[in-house]
């Protein structure tokens, strides 16, 4: 299962990496951080639907996402 | 098992220092400064660049690049980074600067730095306002843009067209380089980053000056949200300053 982080004190709630999801599982949290800004995160239920693609790093101003990707296994899931 | 499959992709690059910007939310300079931090890595460059900072949302950059940097005064970032590439011209000397600095008061600076074949690269970031002083037009505000120098938009009659840069830098003589690209799309910030590359090897190769343009937004002067921001560069600038590249002799072996 591929994943992404999100440091959240460094996430400036942009919502700039909601728009790039191909699966849109990114999604603004009721959490605000220490700057006072309402956090993206994943939800626990969607979490096994992120194909590690790295868009929404790519867009994030603030570097705040880091991408893991565990490539699929042959024949199965 | 699969824990130990996982895969890192996706980081901040060695050259960007992990500090908090003090860029808006949405403010597309650090993805600016993230592409040109993997540029360095990947080129290996940090060790031996020298950054020419300009004035602007920009002029810390110096805190967020971990490279050796000069402050240049308003607009003067290309006749400083003339002078420090002509006393070291074994390191790698760029610019990064903003549209009010770049293509108002550094008018002058910017075209005979290029038009003179400087072997710097330019990193120049358009979002069509003085953004640092509070969303002043500038030379690149777009006709009927409203910004607090033009309440009821800007007027071609009264303060002219906006100014297109790579199109008029591609034009000089000097030139290696020249293209234009947006922040706006992963597509787009993928194309930005080969801009940036070709213009990093022209230098590298000694071949000339390399310009690249970065569209780019600023939500808090237009008065939008991020994502509002993200549409209008897409939907309005980028009609006005296509994409592309405008000049590359990169393949034909340099000016002289």
């Amino acid at each position: 299962m591929s994943r992404i982080e999100v440091r959240e004190d460094r996430c400036k709630g942009c919502l700039l990496c909601t728009t790039v999801c191909p699966v849109d599982i990114i999604v603004q949290s009721d959490r605000f951080n220490v700057s006072g800004y309402k956090v993206v995160e994943v939800p626990e239920e969607l979490k096994a639907k992120c194909t590690g693609c790295a868009s929404c790093a790519m867009i994030c101003p603030d570097i705040a996402i880091t991408v893991y990707k565990t490539p699929r296994k042959k024949g199965g899931k | 098992m699969t824990e130990m499959q996982e895969k890192l992709v996706f980081s901040r690059p060695e050259s960007v220092i992990d500090r908090p910007t003090h860029y808006c939310p949405g403010c597309h300079h650090g993805i600016a400064h993230r592409l040109v931090g993997e540029l360095l890595d990947e080129m290996n460059l940090a060790e031996n660049s020298l950054l020419v900072a300009s004035i602007g949302c920009s002029v810390f950059l110096y805190n967020y690049l971990d490279v050796d940097a000069v402050e240049a005064p308003h607009g003067r970032a290309p006749a400083v980074a003339t002078g420090v590439k002509r006393a070291r011209p074994d390191n790698f000397v760029f610019t990064y600067q903003g549209d009010g600095d770049l293509a108002s008061i550094g008018m002058a600076e910017i075209m005979h730095a290029a038009n003179r074949g400087e072997k710097i690269c330019v990193v120049f970031v358009n979002n069509t306002v003085y953004g640092m002083t509070g969303g002043q037009m500038a030379p690149t505000t777009l006709i009927g843009q409203k910004t607090t120098t033009t309440p009821a938009g800007r007027c071609i009659t009264h303060e002219g067209a906006p100014i297109r840069m790579a199109e008029i830098i591609a034009s000089l003589g000097g030139v290696a380089y020249a293209a234009r690209g947006s922040l706006d799309s992963v597509k787009n910030i993928s194309a930005a980053k080969k801009h940036l590359r070709k213009a990093f090897d022209c230098q590298l190769n000694a071949t000339g000056f390399g310009f690249v343009e970065l569209l780019s937004g600023c939500p808090t002067n237009w008065k939008m949200t991020p994502v509002q921001a993200n549409e209008r560069l897409q939907n309005e600038m980028i009609p006005y300053f296509p994409l592309g590249v405008f000049k590359d002799i990169s393949e034909e072996g340099g000016i002289c």
